[in-house]
């Protein structure tokens, strides 16, 4: 792998301080079409707008916002499955968006992702043993002892192997969701990207998985990007954390930076109105309501992007875009009037 | 309100700011039951529930996928298929829905029992404006000029807060967001001033933010039309900041009832405490392990016997295997539990930690 790998990017010397992954500006696009036999470019949704983020093995990096903010097309264009407009992917130390093919697929022995819907991502005509050993197939891994691999693989995400030659359908959701963590494994990668892993399951099932997660991130040393909506479990797994808001980050920490001294408005607009199992506490807080909805990604406002449902928002909001940097509140946030709100912190 | 030097969010209406429920009985639930024949053999949706919704009462039923707190709601508003069997009594102010004629249900449903359903978009018909739809709403029941119809429309856009409601009127659902459709879905059943609102999963499709809005506006109109409310949900934050009491189903059969303080401070039946350890804490940072229910809910066809929570229940023996427990009275008269060892939990300092030593040998 590493012989392949340096010699893909010659240039680059294995960098000891360098994030086994780091993106860089990342920019997707998606363009939109018209419906007539030349398919004019009529113009772009913007999905993701210029994000920076990092991770280092054995850390968990919480990536949240509401659907249609980017974080989903983030994930992807990571692992290359959206061809990202410009900006720079590094992991390990490879340039990937400039990598060949052959060598991208070397690269994803060890970046894996792992699917929001356990009905969907799983093959229904293929049985268990056989999904979790494609990935050994497919990278011309498969030996006389991958059934044995796999056996372990399955024992590994708390399934029985026995019932490794059951189909998906056989199983629940939750059991599914770790046929897809076991395929996920079968490289033995460095990294996962967690694409929504628990948001399809009822609860008892969910924490089950949570647990699985971080245990496996104790035994492998992975590093994590944990994709979610659910705030209460993003603070649980995550380590750091990047808010998303309309393709751009608007605020990032460590956990107890953006949950407890949350400096921009969205973010103490999003914590305040996910409700936390705790009815005293839900009756005492105030619950901030932003009005409308997100604006559309393919004509997003000037300036701050937040600004059409923010109560903050003033003129130089609508002219300069804010830049994601620390403005003294110890961590990067992207608003020029970011402040605590007293009420959140005193809870 | 933007008047102070500081720009201020706009802060939301609580359960705390809403009109209190009376002990008026409104709606009365009695040992219902639903089943469905199907090839492989009964499904037994709804085994057995009871309960009273008070005047305007927000009550929440909680469960997982598969507990039949969708199909008991769907019994009230008599919505389930032909094939369902249902039994038992479901009163709405001293009558009974079941027994009644189809013409006197059909002037109750919509009119004083009305739903919000979870997803809009299938809810809405795609081909009609959404004027059109709370138009229909209101002459389905009343002998009224159209144009009266229009304008109460108009009236109940402006009461869930979507801009502009005359225009909007003119909209096809296609054209509304996902929290708007909501806000016309809420607006058509409250358009009658029901007594009853029964909103299964009103904001499962939705983000957290619009979650928000729509769970305010939801406690807004309860009072403007001085209903009560049937929260169905799955999810416990929900319920904390929105219910005054809640019922917990568990394979077709409420498991603890009580109000939503004591529910979550002091669990009677393991399941609802298996439920409150898999929830990670919002507010802090306490690395604790989620303590799961090891295992999936029961096959509704092939029950297990005794007690349907007893093959996940770590507190279970021998008499949860063969004797089914009802719901009774605990240490407090109102709060019941569907539990043989409700003292064992009502004992322990933390109710949760029965899950804990499972979660610590899943490996």
């Amino acid at each position: 792998m590493s012989a392949t790998a340096s010699a893909a990017a010659p240039d680059l010397p294995a960098g000891t301080d360098e994030h086994l992954l780091e993106v860089r500006e990342l920019v997707v696009n998606f363009p939109i079409r018209t419906g007539g036999v030349f398919r004019r470019v009529v113009g772009h949704v913007q999905a993701v707008s210029g994000v920076d983020l990092h991770v280092d093995e054995g850390e968990t990096l919480g990536l949240v916002g509401e659907s249609g903010c980017g974080k989903s097309t983030t994930g992807r264009a990571i692992l290359q499955l959206h061809t990202p407009t410009s900006g720079s992917v590094r992991f390990d130390g490879n340039e990937l968006t400039a990598l060949p093919h052959k060598h991208m697929q070397e690269v994803r022995r060890d970046l894996q992702i792992v699917f929001q819907d356990p009905y969907a991502s799983l093959n229904p005509k293929m049985p268990v043993n056989d999904i979790v050993a494609e990935p050994l197939k497919v990278h011309r891994r498969y030996s006389d002892d991958s059934p044995a691999r796999v056996a372990e693989l399955l024992r590994l995400v708390g399934l029985n192997p026995e019932h490794g030659n059951r189909y998906p359908h056989e199983f629940s959701g939750g059991q599914r969701q770790r046929v897809g963590i076991a395929r996920a494994l079968a490289l033995r990668p460095r990294m996962l990207v967690l694409d929504e892993p628990v948001s399809a399951l009822d609860v008892s099932v969910q924490a089950g998985i949570v647990n699985l997660l971080e245990d496996l991130q104790d035994e492998l040393g992975l590093g994590y990007i944990f994709i979610a909506h659910d705030l209460s479990v993003v603070r649980h797994i995550s380590d750091r954390i990047a808010v998303m808001y309309l393709g751009k980050i608007v605020e990032t920490g460590t956990r107890h930076d953006v949950y407890n001294r949350s400096a921009h408005p969205y973010t103490q607009a999003l914590l305040s109105a996910a409700p936390a199992a705790n009815p005293k506490a839900e009756r005492q807080r105030e619950r901030i309501i932003v009005t409308g909805d997100v604006p559309s990604p393919i004509n997003p406002p000037s300036g701050c992007r937040f600004r059409t449902r923010c109560w903050k928002a003033q003129d130089i909001c609508a002219t300069e875009e804010p830049a994601l940097v620390d403005r003294g509140h110890g961590h990067p946030v992207a608003c020029h009037f970011a402040g605590y709100r007293g009420s959140r912190s005193a809870r | 309100m933007m008047a102070s030097l500081t720009p201020q969010p706009h802060i939301a209406t609580g359960l705390t700011d809403v009109a209190q429920p009376s002990r008026e009985e409104i709606l009365r639930v009695n040992d219902l039951t639903v089943s469905f024949p199907t090839d492989d053999g009964l499904v037994r949706a709804v085994r057995g529930m009871s309960y009273v919704l008070h005047e305007r009462e927000v009550l929440g039923i909680v469960g997982e996928s598969g507990s039949g707190k969708s199909v008991s709601s769907m019994a009230i508003m008599g919505l389930l298929p032909k094939s369902a069997r249902i039994t038992g009594e479901i009163f709405y102010r001293g009558d009974d829905i079941l027994t009644m004629r189809a013409q006197q249900r059909r002037s109750l449903r919509g009119r004083k029992i009305a739903m919000v359903f979870q997803d809009p978009m299938t809810a809405l018909n795609p081909v009609y404006t959404v004027g059109d739809q709370l138009a229909e709403a209101v002459l389905a029941h009343e002998l009224i000029p159209r144009k009266h119809a229009l304008a109460r429309a108009e009236e109940m856009f402006a009461l869930v807060g979507i801009p502009q409601p005359r225009q909007r009127l003119n909209s096809y659902p296609h054209e509304f967001s996902g929290g708007m459709r909501q806000r016309a879905m809420i607006a058509m059943a409250v358009i009658n001033n029901p007594d009853v609102i029964i909103a299964d999963e009103p904001t499962t499709a939705l983000d957290v933010t619009v979650q928000a809005q729509i769970l305010e506006k939801l406690l807004e109109v309860k009072d403007a039309v001085n209903a009560a409310i049937i929260l169905i949900t799955h999810d416990l934050g929900v319920i904390a900041g929105t219910a005054h009491r809640v019922l917990v189903m568990y394979a077709g059969k409420p498991v603890e009832v009580t109000d939503t303080d004591g529910l979550f401070e002091r669990p009677r039946m393991p399941y609802t405490a298996g439920l409150l350890g898999s929830i990670p804490a919002l507010e802090s940072d306490v690395d604790d392990r989620l303590r799961p229910i090891k295992g999936a809910p029961p096959s509704l066809i092939h029950l297990p016997s005794g007690c349907p929570f007893s093959p996940r229940c770590p507190l279970a023996t021998d008499v949860c295997r063969t004797d089914e427990p009802d719901l009774l009275g605990t240490d407090a008269y109102d709060h019941l539990a569907a539990c043989h060892h409700w003292p064992k939990l009502a004992r322990a300092d933390d109710p949760t930690m029965y899950f804990r030593a499972e979660s610590e040998i899943v490996r």
